[in-house]
């Protein structure tokens, strides 16, 4: 395969990934997730290393069946192989600010830079920032409750990691 | 010294020393993460209020989910399948601390058990972030990001519960003084001591890490009012060396009782 075709299906397979979306935050790609670290095609087997955003994250096996099942329909693909690996970690300021965008649209405050001291993020209602954390946990591994001291509205966010 | 870094787990078959302080290492960070996850899943419904069930249910999740991958280090080094180390090993080849098979018991031991554990893994992970065995770091460092919480959360429960004083107090102080009985074996490094140390798959002496676990502590007992107990005593029985209380049985009773309803399952 000369290079021209070999880049014209790294666009492909990224443009796919763009199309798998977080199985807890069906509105956010991996893409913009900053979860994918690395693909790469030799021929038709595909290689993508993904970054978990937490070790524990029940999604990781969901993730994986779709990634796969979504590369495996773009043209000149014969097998592709997911790997979860952590070096790299995964942090929140992977998340790119498309993703911070469609994370607030989808009602999930997007997180403070991790090497801060802030936890509570602006409020994604009415962008104020005096928040105050309600529960360090949250409906998922990443995600934490906070309160809206301007207009009074508990909200969800992504954790700082 | 030598202190070789080692990438991947094909690299350590012809270095058996190596290999085998290796394992016996991760079967304690694992059995570790895992009964205390166990223990923290067991308050869901239970806990004082409905912030605590989602809290401790999402910590119960984190833990078994570092469980989980020091297990399958451990079958990337050919002890087998990550499931069955976790569900089938019997408690006498258990390598976890016994701090962490202990039963739930009141809301006081609950939280200052959690503390003074998770600051040991802080520790312990601080210094993993620059283990020899590369697999193991990159995980040191990914699961600290995470624990990072857990600690604000049971930094807050521990100096709120002593600063109330009244029941509160009395509740806690008699947690600590179960707490610190069995503390000795939470910084025993097993058999392998001496490898594990020297090879720098854990790259910091006990002495060492326990002088930076007391550091961090006691700050905390000032801020929540209470007496400060002193130093650990060394172990009377080590759980490290596969000596574990009743409690470790019932749990594992507990615990396995799906599992070996089918163990081929695929759930």
């Amino acid at each position: 395969m000369d290079e021209r075709i070999c880049e014209t299906l790294e666009t492909a397979l990224w443009e796919a990934l763009q199309e798998v979306k977080d199985p807890e935050i069906p509105t956010v790609s991996v893409v913009e997730l900053g979860m994918v670290h690395r693909v790469a095609a030799e021929g038709g087997r595909v290689t993508v290393e993904m970054l978990p955003t937490f070790v524990g994250c029940p999604a990781l096996d969901i993730l994986r069946r779709d990634v796969t099942a979504r590369l495996a329909q773009v043209d000149g693909v014969e097998e592709v192989e997911v790997r979860f690996v952590l070096n790299p970690p995964w942090t929140s300021d992977r998340i790119t600010p498309e993703g911070r965008r469609k994370l607030a649209e989808f009602g999930l405050a997007p997180p403070p830079a991790s090497d801060g001291m802030a936890i509570a993020p602006e409020c994604p209602y009415c962008g104020a920032r005096d928040t105050a954390i309600e529960n360090l946990f949250g409906p998922t591994a990443c995600r934490a409750i906070f309160y809206c001291k301007a207009c009074r509205q508990p909200f969800e966010g992504m954790k700082p990691v | 010294m030598r202190r070789m870094k080692v990438e991947q787990a094909a690299q350590v078959i012809d270095r058996p020393v190596y290999k085998a302080a290796l394992i016996d290492f991760l079967y304690q960070l694992a059995d570790d993460e895992l009964f205390l996850g166990h223990r923290d899943s067991e308050w869901l419904g239970l806990a004082p209020d409905i912030e605590e069930d989602v809290a401790f249910s999402s910590i119960a999740q984190d833990e078994v989910g570092h469980a989980t991958l020091f297990y399958h280090l451990l079958s990337e080094l050919g002890e087998g399948k990550a499931d069955d180390l976790a569900y089938s090993r019997p408690a006498a080849v258990r390598r976890n601390a016994r701090l962490v098979e202990r039963a739930n018991g009141d809301w006081a031991y609950t939280i200052v058990r959690h503390l003074v554990y998770d600051i040991f893994e802080d520790v312990r992970l601080e210094a993993l972030a620059s283990s020899s065995y590369a697999p193991l770091a990159h995980g040191a460092v990914k699961i600290r990001r995470e624990e990072r919480y857990h600690l604000l959360h049971m930094e807050t429960w521990f100096t709120r519960l002593g600063q109330a004083g009244g029941e509160a107090k009395a509740r806690v102080e008699r947690a600590v003084a179960a707490v610190w009985d069995d503390l000795g074996d939470l910084f025993s490094l097993g058999v392998h001591e001496a490898h594990i140390v020297a090879e720098g798959i854990l790259p910091v002496a006990r002495d060492e890490l326990v002088q930076r676990w007391e550091a961090r502590m006691k700050p905390l007992f000032e801020a929540a009012q209470l007496a400060w107990p002193g130093a650990p005593h060394p172990a009377k029985e080590d759980g490290r060396l596969g000596q574990h209380s009743a409690d470790l049985d019932a749990l594992l009773e507990t615990m396995g009782e799906v599992y070996r309803i089918d163990p081929h399952a695929r759930w």
